[in-house]
């Protein structure tokens, strides 16, 4: 379902969703040409929760992410070009080249800090919002992680504390479970957590949880917005698991494009290999929530495809931005460690 | 003879262990991690799939779960992939297992292998580049080794898993396909045995890990310039070999050592204190350390490549030592 949103701001998400989509397929583009070689993970499949549940907040929000950032930064707005740089490690990178894929970061979008450890942020997340609470300045912090994050022991602890101290924190875990490598299915029993359903975790802490579509942009953001405002009252803390299907071409740690995504796949996919069909007919949130806007005549075919030529000129020349910018002198790796 | 790359001398090892001792198995094993040969790894899930766990994200939690093991008989292997991962597991590493022999008065013993990947992997940027071995050479009661060639992957494996002791592994992803001689039915490798890589008589230069192949040619490259480089490395941390080092000084007088932990209190450091309280009068020049610069390990490939002991900063250092 669409979110309960005016039109323009509809067609707003929709263009970030395409910018989320684009720029990954043009990065895995990028890796096999060779014009960067460090690992990096996709976050295609996942729109539908970064782009509806980031346009809850406020500007002044706190954001954590982990190793599958792009999506989060893009939908928050971050520059496509400044990220293309930092994954290729040029020195007009968001982090001038020194923290790539994994450690983006945007600190006037609310990103102070991209962690590559696997529920590294949990704990930071509590700080942000314990200094908001004592700032009382109303600031509320997202903290985004997968599945995997709930297998640490960092995440409990977390949890724990958030509860006792009442703290502004969302925590949104996207399971992408399917072919996730965290591995904690949405359907059976997970081989990962004794603790299932996942929500059952923050649970044991007294913390409220749910679990909710991630395809469905509509009830991602129904769900979230009620969550904020519930820790904007000043209830504490909320956990929010989205499931999600994991985009068939990232099912390795070496992620392909089984077909450049289009407006058009939305309505005819026999141009997608038999394999990854499905996929797009039934799977893709970026693709539902197309054929959504104009089904709820909240757009023509015609219009989204117009935003999305703009999206793919917009990516391409960020694309070209990133590959023509120079890498950093070599000396500058023994500056800017210390404040 | 038979020559064998890096990371089949490294199954072949874990195969034959596994094979000869019931009691071993092994925790997290992803042992390739990222590399392009990791299928390897299913060999030996098809043969000992019982005595292989897949466990949980959670390295404190199954790095402790592997020392309890081995405190009631079994011989836990331990894959941490990435070794800056065995910072989550600190508490259980050097709190509990490294302690737990001495601290019961010789009872209790630990026979576990933590195994890492260390050091510069191409863009692992901050989290995913450490060398923790010179932290865990902080904490008395681990053993720690450390290979450079297949031979001495498979040899030392070997001597680990038959170790009582918890004992820590230190590969570098940038071996694994490097080549070697491995002789059938090679005997595994004692600890605390250095080894002499190449002959020489200038200039002695200590490497461990992956900068052993990188010393092997600037001692090549050098060699043109009429500089005659023996290369040692020590293979194992923790028992040390410091006489062989001493030997090598007494003909070359002068050390260089190249290695990719960090500079400060890092494995270069506690080298270069040993050979200065035992070996001074020997020294006919000040010793060098090439190590990798006091940063957090930055992203991009110039930045990365600039901070490591590269070919040209270690030949830097051995003809500063020279002159
Ligand atoms: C502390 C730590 N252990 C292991 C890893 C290696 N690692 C990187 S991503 C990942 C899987 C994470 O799974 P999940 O949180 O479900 O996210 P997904 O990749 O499925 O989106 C693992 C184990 C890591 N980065 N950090």
């Amino acid at each position: 379902m669409l979110p309960k949103l005016p039109r323009e701001k509809l067609l707003d998400l929709c263009r970030r969703m395409f910018v989320i989509r684009h720029f990954e397929e043009t990065l895995v583009g990028l890796y096999d040409k060779g014009v960067f070689g460090g690992h990096y993970h996709l976050y295609c499949g996942q729109e539908a929760t970064g782009v509806a549940a980031l346009s809850c907040l406020r500007a002044d929000d706190y954001l954590f992410t982990t190793h599958r950032n792009h999506g989060h930064l893009l939908a928050r707005g971050v520059d496509p070009k400044r990220l293309f740089a930092e994954i290729l490690g040029r020195v007009d990178g968001l982090n001038k080249g020194k923290g790539g894929s994994f450690h983006s970061v945007a600190p006037s979008l609310g990103f102070l800090h991209s962690s590559g450890v696997v529920a590294g942020i949990i704990p930071l997340s509590t700080g942000t919002a314990y200094a908001s609470k004592a700032l009382k300045n109303g600031r509320l912090t997202v903290c985004l992680f997968g599945d995997g994050s709930l297998e640490e022991g960092a995440a409990p602890e977390a949890f724990n504390h958030a509860s006792l101290l009442k703290l502004p924190v969302l925590f949104l875990c996207e399971n992408n479970g399917k072919y996730g490598a965290g591995r904690a299915t949405g359907a059976a029993q997970s081989t990962t957590m004794a603790a299932y359903p996942l929500t059952e975790l923050p649970k044991a802490y007294k913390v409220p949880a749910q679990q909710i579509d991630g395809m469905d942009a509509g009830l991602v953001h129904a769900t979230i917005s009620e969550a904020v405002e519930k820790i904007r009252r000043g209830e504490g803390p909320q956990f929010v698991e989205t499931q999600t299907v994991r985009y068939p071409g990232s099912e390795t740690n070496w992620p392909t494009v089984p077909k450049p995504t289009d407006t058009s796949l939305a309505w005819d996919v026999s141009g997608v290999p038999e394999k990854a069909r499905e996929w797009y007919r039934s799977c893709d949130p970026v693709l539902i929530y197309v054929r959504e806007l104009v089904d709820g005549k909240q757009a023509t075919k015609e219009e989204i495809s117009a935003i999305e030529r703009q999206v793919k000129a917009e990516i391409a020349a960020a694309a070209e931005f990133a590959v023509a910018s120079p890498y950093p002198k070599p000396e500058e790796a023994e500056t800017g460690y210390f404040a | 003879m038979r020559e064998l790359a890096y990371y089949e001398a490294k199954f072949e090892a874990l195969d034959e262990i596994m094979s000869a001792d019931e009691r071993v198995h092994l925790i997290n094993g992803t042992f390739l991690s990222l590399s392009p040969h990791r299928h390897v790894y299913q060999n030996l899930q098809k043969k000992f799939a019982e005595r292989m766990v897949a466990p949980p994200i959670s390295e404190l939690g199954f790095c402790g779960l592997a020392i309890g093991a081995a405190m009631a008989g079994l011989r836990p292997i331990v894959d941490l992939s990435t070794g800056s991962f065995i910072y989550e597991a600190w508490p259980q590493v050097a709190n509990e297992a490294a302690n737990a022999y001495s601290m019961s008065g010789g009872q209790t013993k630990v026979p576990v292998v933590f195994h890492l990947f260390h050091g510069l992997r191409g863009g692992g940027a901050a989290q995913h580049s450490g060398s923790p071995q010179s932290m865990l050479w902080n904490v008395p009661g681990l053993e720690i080794v450390i290979p450079s060639s297949p031979r001495d992957v498979k040899g030392l494996l070997k001597t680990a898993a038959a170790s009582d002791n918890p004992t820590i592994f230190v590969d570098h992803t940038r071996l694994l396909d490097v080549r070697g001689e491995v002789p059938e039915n090679d005997k595994p490798i004692p600890f605390g045995v250095a080894d002499i890589k190449r002959k020489g008589s200038d200039v002695t230069l200590i490497a461990t890990s992956y900068t052993v192949q990188v010393c092997l040619k600037v001692a090549a490259d050098l060699a043109k310039e009429k500089i005659d480089i023996e290369v040692v490395d020590p293979r194992t941390l923790v028992p040390f070999d410091l006489a062989t080092i001493l030997a090598s000084i007494d003909k070359t007088h002068r050390v260089v050592i190249a290695d990719e932990t960090h500079q400060s209190c890092g494995v270069a450091a506690e080298i270069a204190a040993r050979i200065a309280e035992s070996g001074f009068d020997k020294l006919k020049a000040p010793i060098r350390r090439v190590s990798t610069l006091d940063v957090p390990v930055p992203y991009s490939p110039p930045l990365e490549e600039h901070i490591g002991p590269n070919e040209k900063r270690i030949g830097a250092a051995v003809r500063a030592a020279v002159a």
